[in-house]
């Protein structure tokens, strides 16, 4: 069913009874040509395009939990494109156009708000630092402003600016940035590969992959075996054990990041803000609650909560930058594991066994990054070559030294 | 979290700073030693340090789904 305002009128003439399920609930068959393993936002965004820009209809997205019940659902959905390293803006850059058409690609509201994303710098290293990077983003043609301490104001009044303890300087504001509501980008996502001819089928988890003599013949599932001509693996968070099931360890750790959420409140918070002095970002849900977050808890865990001290520390940071934050209740707190990559960039790439594929390594960077990641990975999969953009997230950029490393801090996942 | 240090008792985990897979202090340079991980789900043996206490590094065992601590003692011992 296509959804349009006709749609909605003849509905409600109807009673509003012919609304249908946005996806099919299908049995898995004994074999598919593709099979993605992992229905997040990656994976149902590489079963979609396979779909749409491939032409591959006998596709299978296994996934262990429901959609929309992972990682998708569980970030601080913020969209911005102000990376500096060569491998990684072009990538960033194609997804933010993608993002900014999906509604309309998908026929389903995302809720794409280009509400803008602010960084703050508090000194003159930063200032520096941040207008090199501005330059950086605007000379490969996105879009990036410098703004001084006065029009940082004039945008972001409510920010800390009387007797704070790190002054703010001035700031790099990128207008095109924004957020989008996760949910919808998994549902919409899932409801244009499903209108496509793609079986997505859930609580179906894989517990082994079947390789013969090098070659991926299918994998094992909690719901029985599936045959499959090509498999990607797409389980960000999860990706050392499935690649374990196909002998392979990888260059990643995994670490649970934090996200919090306050009470509803009225507008407030304007536009996406990242201090510059802790690592703390913070917007505004389209339902009033302040949704923020700050830095991994700092060791391995695959437990999706976090610990007390990171979210005092998170608290702490937030107060400095918006002292009015202090007024609110954080209502919630969850955890996401992150698969922390040893360069603090992705990976989409083949693997050592062939028509076994990876994609993973997202870091904290995921959300952003979905529909250029599945447009990406469904080219490497359908045509078993990158597209330009995405061509620096190799596997083997680890040992042949080609390393993506923002934040130049070395083979330390947690300080990415 | 709380890890029982040797030398100082059970203190908060915020105590401590995190290296990372015990098999980092094995010092190996090549490639597979310094960027691929086990990563395992359950028991992980991984170096701390009680940087706020007594400042020795530790080798924990935890299981990283739970955050159990299995065993702590000094590393390299």
């Amino acid at each position: 069913m296509r959804y349009s305002a006709l749609e909605i009128v003849k509905q409600g003439f109807s009673g509003n009874r012919g609304w249908k399920p946005l996806w099919r609930d299908p049995a898995p068959k004994s074999a598919y040509d593709i099979i993605i393993i992992g229905g997040g936002g990656h994976g149902l965004a590489t079963a979609y395009y396979l779909a749409k820009n491939h032409g591959v209809r006998n596709i299978a997205v296994l996934e262990k939990g429901y959609i929309g019940g992972g990682n998708v659902g569980r970030n601080t959905t913020i969209v911005r494109a102000d990376y500096g390293q060569k491998g990684n803006s072009p990538f960033y850059s194609h997804s933010l156009k993608l993002w900014e058409g999906l509604s309309v690609e998908l026929n389903y509201n995302v809720m794409f708000s280009p509400r803008g994303l602010l960084e703050l710098c508090h000194s003159d290293g930063q200032i520096e630092s941040y207008s090199r990077r501005a330059n950086m983003i605007l000379a490969r043609g996105d879009d990036a402003e410098m703004l001084d301490r006065d029009a940082v104001r004039a945008y972001a009044p409510y920010l800390n600016f009387h007797a704070e303890r790190f002054p703010i300087r001035g700031g790099l504001l990128q207008r095109r940035a924004g957020t989008a509501r996760h949910d919808a980008v998994a549902w919409g996502y899932a409801r244009g590969a499903d209108a496509l001819g793609v079986d997505i089928i859930q609580n179906c988890e894989v517990t082994g992959i079947d390789i013969e003599a090098g070659v991926v013949r299918g994998v094992q599932t909690s719901r029985g075996a599936i045959k499959a001509g090509k498999v990607g693996i797409c389980v960000a968070g999860r990706s050392s054990q499935l690649a374990a099931m196909a002998g392979m360890r990888l260059p990643i750790e995994s670490h649970v990041l934090q996200a919090f959420v306050t009470e509803g409140l009225k507008p407030f918070i304007n536009t996406v803000i990242n201090f510059g002095v802790g690592h703390f970002y913070i917007s505004q849900s389209d339902k009033g609650g302040l949704v923020f977050g700050g830095d991994l808890d700092g060791y391995n865990s695959y437990a999706q909560r976090g610990n007390l001290g990171r979210m005092e520390h998170v608290a702490e940071a937030g107060m400095s930058m918006i002292p009015a934050l202090g007024k609110t209740r954080m209502l919630r707190s969850w955890g996401g594991i992150m698969d922390m990559s040893m360069d603090g960039s992705p990976i989409i790439d083949k693997t050592h066994i062939e028509k076994l594929y990876f994609n993973g390594g997202w870091c904290y960077g995921g959300f952003k990054a979905i529909p250029a990641s599945g447009s990406a990975y469904a080219q490497l999969i359908a045509t078993g070559d990158l597209p330009a953009y995405a061509g620096a997230y190799r596997l083997n950029r680890f040992e042949t030294g080609h390393l993506i490393n923002e934040e130049g801090t070395g083979a330390q996942p947690g300080h990415h | 979290m709380r890890l029982a240090c040797p030398h100082c008792g059970e203190r908060d985990s915020r105590e401590f700073s995190y290296l990372g897979d015990a098999k980092m202090a094995a010092g190996g340079e090549d490639f597979a030693s310094v960027y691929l991980r086990e990563n395992p789900s359950g028991a992980h043996a991984e170096l701390w340090q009680h940087v706020l206490g007594c400042r020795a590094w530790l080798e924990v065992v935890r299981n990283v789904s739970t955050h159990e601590v299995i065993s702590v003692k000094e590393a390299g011992k």
